[in-house]
């Protein structure tokens, strides 16, 4: 089975589910692949980095339903379920972690450089707050060449203590340009607390600073970050410049699989679990009569099986032939 | 044809590749209205306007980080960072990005960016105007390292790089923006991207440079010839991807090389060419090869400036310590 089959047979059984169902499906899609890949680098199967989106499924799910499919999207290392989202085959996601030659970055980028041109997903980036300026200059280009699309740029709060975080925002806002700035709070940057890293600690009020409106969204409440991404959205396509909105949400695993978490504490992480976006959303459902817990069943069994066939296949395809080791450095025969 | 500088030609360069294909934009700091503080953009806006010459704030790291966004959709920016000591904050863009962009994508995405800027001393300024920072760039996958010698040299070398595919550092030598005048056509045409610029023929000595460097590595060769020896000179011009094809031939034939650069001198770029000689040029070698380098110390202020930088007199010793027991 080949990845471009797969998607058109899940994507023609989408089109006929109501809009809540299939946001829970997707959040279940993220989190039954991230609880698969965890349990594949356990095994030696996935190699170097891993961090884990868990818990925060909402925010992806919810923005990238409010997105159109011609936005470009620019994510951190977090991003399998940003990916995921953007429509990138779970096939192609999964070899990618494996690092075969049919992943989206065909076996180079791994877990923390997921790309797809074709799919305007400008990547996964291990650099904290390197995907700003970045997204500055696509929406810039889009308005030099008089593309009207917008630039969503995932990030997570710790970038806001960097540079470019304050040097893309600024920019985006002087030049107003269509960039839609989403941060994921989750509270954490790797082991550091906000509290502990940032005098200011309301990331709006950094924003607005630039003269960026902003927006604050519980980012455990998938329809809230769908309805806040979407007016956000609506905005910046509307009147052109830049909008910041915020997230608040929890990772319920560690910052990546080296972390002894000494940061926080369990209690913490039991009472955001308590929030969890899967349970908290299909609960709501189930209260009002719009699921039941064999459509649940149902959605979930369909998520794994998409997993096991995304593992299959990845097991399956081929390594990269060492003899494209030195392949893409630079353009072949360019030189002149 | 007109009598350029190598400022002039520079901008020359500039306006052809603007005037001839539209996605080539212009952004740093001050190269609008004010035309750059070299000048090396002076009337590029008014001719293309402010949406293709972009005035920026004093922000490397979005100056670089936006112009591999713009690269990214097709666009064929050219960042101007106005001295080469401003460079390391756009050093994370440069390093963990656009030479990366064609790798992480395995060719779907390439970065047509060019990142313009001043390099070297002479120019009696401190520390961070004066700086050579070629090695660090060349170290690095996926980049293109330039640094052109005259006026027209650059006009055909910047030419280049901006209608190459992949990420470009062009350096340019403040020294030489307006030392001398030269003929330059300005009729578009580029030079190559991959080759060394033999700029006078020699049989005794091998003289390897790039740069503002070629001024002094020339004047010793004049002087040397004086004294009959034959130094050949050799403009790298190109420092990645190195034309080691040329270095090599003319080491065949001269036995003698002396690498001259005004970087500092340890892990500049004189050891990369002296160890590829080591590697493939050994037997050819008459001598040892010499390195004549700034030292190891940071820029200093104008009046010792000319002891950092290598001197014709240091040239010329080299080569007679390679000619020593011939």
């Amino acid at each position: 089975m080949n990845a471009t089959g797969r998607k058109a047979k899940a994507g023609s059984g989408m089109s006929e589910r109501p809009f809540t169902h299939q946001l829970l499906a997707d959040m279940l899609r993220i989190r039954r692949m991230e609880e698969k890949c965890a349990e594949l680098y356990g095994a030696q199967k996935i190699r170097g980095f891993l961090h884990l989106y868990i818990g925060e499924e909402a925010c992806a799910t919810g923005a990238m339903h409010a997105l159109d499919a011609d936005d470009n999207v620019v994510a951190t290392y977090r991003e399998h379920g940003h990916a995921l989202l953007r429509g990138v085959p779970m096939d192609a996601i999964m070899a990618e972690m494996f690092g075969k030659a049919a992943g989206c970055s065909r076996g180079r980028g791994g877990s923390m450089h997921l790309f797809d041109v074709a799919r305007r997903f400008y990547g996964g980036n291990a650099i904290v707050g390197g995907g700003l300026p970045l997204a500055v200059g696509l929406a810039l280009a889009d308005r030099m060449l008089g593309i009207r699309r917008l630039t969503a740029c995932f990030f997570g709060e710790g970038a806001v203590a960097e540079g470019a975080f304050h040097e893309g925002m600024n920019l985006a806002a002087l030049w107003r340009l269509p960039v839609l700035f989403l941060c994921e709070n989750n509270l954490y940057a790797m082991g550091t607390a906000l509290d502990r890293s940032e005098s200011q600690t309301e990331l709006c009020v950094k924003a607005a600073s630039y003269k960026v409106p902003t927006l604050k969204v519980d980012g455990m409440d998938v329809l809230a970050v769908h309805e806040g991404t979407r007016r956000a959205a609506q905005q910046v396509r509307g009147e052109g410049g830049p909008f910041f909105v915020e997230f608040r949400t929890f990772r319920f695993r560690a910052h990546s699989m080296f972390d002894p978490e000494l940061y926080r504490g369990k209690a913490e992480v039991e009472e955001w679990k308590k929030r969890g976006p899967i349970h908290s959303f299909s609960a709501q459902l189930k209260a009002a009569g719009e699921l039941t817990e064999d459509g649940f069943l149902e959605l979930d069994a369909e998520a794994e099986a998409e997993v096991a066939a995304a593992v299959a296949f990845a097991e399956a395809a081929p390594w990269e032939p060492v003899e494209d080791l030195l392949r893409d450095v630079t353009t072949p025969g360019a030189m002149r | 044809m007109a009598e350029l500088n190598l400022v002039e030609a520079i901008n020359r360069a500039l306006d052809w590749e603007m005037a001839h294909d539209p996605s080539v934009v212009v952004l740093g700091e001050d190269v609008g209205v004010n035309g750059g503080v070299f000048r090396a953009t002076v009337g590029l806006q008014e001719r293309f306007g402010p949406e293709r010459v972009l005035d920026t704030p004093l922000a490397e790291t979005a100056i670089v980080g936006t112009a591999i966004g713009m690269a990214a959709q097709g666009l064929k920016p050219v960042a101007e960072i106005q001295f080469s000591g401003f460079i390391y904050p756009a050093m994370d863009h440069i390093w963990n990005h656009a030479g990366r962009l064609r790798n992480r994508t395995r060719g779907r995405l390439s970065c047509p960016l060019v990142v313009r800027s001043p390099c070297g001393a002479g120019i009696h300024a401190p520390e961070h105007h004066s700086e050579s920072p070629e090695a660090l760039f060349a170290h690095l996958p996926g980049v293109r390292v330039v640094i052109p010698s005259s006026p027209s040299r650059a006009y055909g070398l910047l030419l280049a790089a901006i209608r190459d595919p992949d990420p470009v550092i062009f350096l340019e030598p403040t020294r030489l923006y307006r030392l001398f005048k030269q003929e330059v056509a300005d009729d578009g045409e580029a030079l190559p991207l991959d080759v060394c610029f033999t700029l006078r023929a020699g049989t005794d000595v091998t003289l390897v440079s790039w740069g503002a460097m070629l001024n002094e590595t020339q004047a010793a060769a004049e002087a040397l010839a004086q004294e009959g020896v034959m130094a050949e000179v050799i403009d790298v011009a190109t420092l990645k991807p190195l034309d080691m094809t040329t270095i090599l031939e003319s080491v065949a034939r001269t036995g003698r090389c002396v690498i001259v650069h005004e970087a500092t001198r340890t892990g500049g770029f004189g050891a990369e060419i002296a160890a590829n000689l080591a590697e493939h040029g050994l037997y050819s070698l008459l001598a040892p090869v010499q390195r004549v380098t700034a030292w190891d110390v940071v820029v200093p202020l104008s009046r010792l400036e000319h002891q950092y930088m290598p001197s014709v007199e240091r040239i010329v010793a080299a080569v007679r310590k390679t000619l020593e027991g011939a």
